[in-house]
């Protein structure tokens, strides 16, 4: 299935949970945060959140900032 | 504090006491190493950190948390590039989850020309921010009607321009900066146009109660000589607000006694 992932079309399997998603990227174990389709996808959530085709997740972390 | 302050003199806000009344940025650093240094420095507890999108093609990439710990030092998560409250709203929720913070700094800007605050829109987002339980520290004009409606929103720390963000042109109104410290029942922190030290000084004597810096640490030809100076300075210019100034006069005024000349 695809998903836009920080503006980007990614390809997922069917039925992932976000966790085995984000693990995929190599992000489960960093400090970021989880928006899915506008909602907030909280931590304690990510392996009972099952993704779906069109999906928009915005993955987004601490960076430098004034 | 240098022997310099006899009794704590401590800033607290939302319930909670700093020491240091300077807090500064993480951006523009030619590292982050470099940006860890300064902050040791300037002897900062607070600075303000950005959300932005992970770099999918690399995640691995050094992170700010990599450098600067967020158990030691109080990160405040800014909406920086923010142009609507939808947005700023947007940023902070995420945020949150990032970090379970609620103390945030609100920034609603009007055109990347000037960065100027858009008041109308700043003002309705710190009162959906509120709403949802964040503690808001507002970036904000130096108008004082605005800065009263503001605190009066729930606002913990009202952050008024001394000018424009980045330029280092120094406080440009300090007379509507010391009409917003003289009604304010918060905290006022001068929040963007300090240069160099004399600036950051020249804003405490007005009273304020901090200063937030980036750009003139990071954009100093030595990032952390300069924290400690603005360090320096924010303790001097504190200091000589609570010890008083003499009044000005406009003729001479000898210091030594007239008496007793040969």
């Amino acid at each position: 299935m695809r998903l836009t992932v920080n503006g980007e079309v990614r390809e997922a399997p069917e039925r992932a949970t976000l966790a085995a998603f984000l693990a995929s990227l190599g992000l489960e174990n960093t400090k970021v945060a989880v928006e899915r389709n506008l909602e907030i996808a909280p931590r304690s959530l990510w392996s009972a959140i099952t993704l779906e085709d069109g999906d928009r997740l915005e993955i987004v972390q601490f960076v430098g900032g004034g | 504090m240098d022997g310099l302050v006899t009794k704590p003199d401590l800033l607290t806000i939302a319930g909670r006491a700093y020491n240091s009344r300077l807090i500064i940025g993480t951006g523009k650093y030619r590292s982050y190493a470099e940006n860890a240094a300064a902050l040791e420095a300037s002897g900062a507890e607070i600075v303000t950190v950005a959300v932005r999108r992970v770099n999918l093609s690399d995640p691995s990439k050094e992170r700010l948390t990599d450098h600067i710990d967020p158990k030691k030092v109080t990160f405040l998560p800014n909406t920086a590039g923010c142009y609507t409250g939808e947005e700023a709203v947007r940023t902070l929720r995420l945020a949150r989850e990032a970090g379970d913070w609620k103390l945030v700094k609100l920034e609603v800007l009007a055109d990347q020309k000037t960065l100027y605050p858009d008041m109308e829109e700043t003002l309705r987002a710190a009162k959906l921010l509120i709403g949802e339980g964040f503690e808001v520290m507002v970036y904000c004009s130096d108008d004082p009607v605005y800065a009263r409606k503001l605190e009066d929103a729930g606002c913990v720390a009202i952050m008024p321009l001394g000018s424009l963000i980045g330029s280092g042109l120094g406080v440009q109104n300090p007379v509507n900066i010391r009409l917003i410290v003289e009604q304010a029942r918060v905290p006022v922190i001068v929040d963007a146009g300090v240069g160099t030290a004399s600036d950051a000084a020249m804003a405490m004597e007005l009273g304020v109660d901090g200063v937030l810096m980036n750009t003139a640490i990071a954009e100093a030809k030595d990032p952390v000589r300069m924290a400690g100076a603005m360090k320096h300075a924010v303790i001097a210019g504190r200091e000589a607000y609570l010890a008083g100034r003499m009044p000005k006069k406009r003729y001479a005024d000898p210091s030594s006694p007239l008496g007793g000349l040969i």
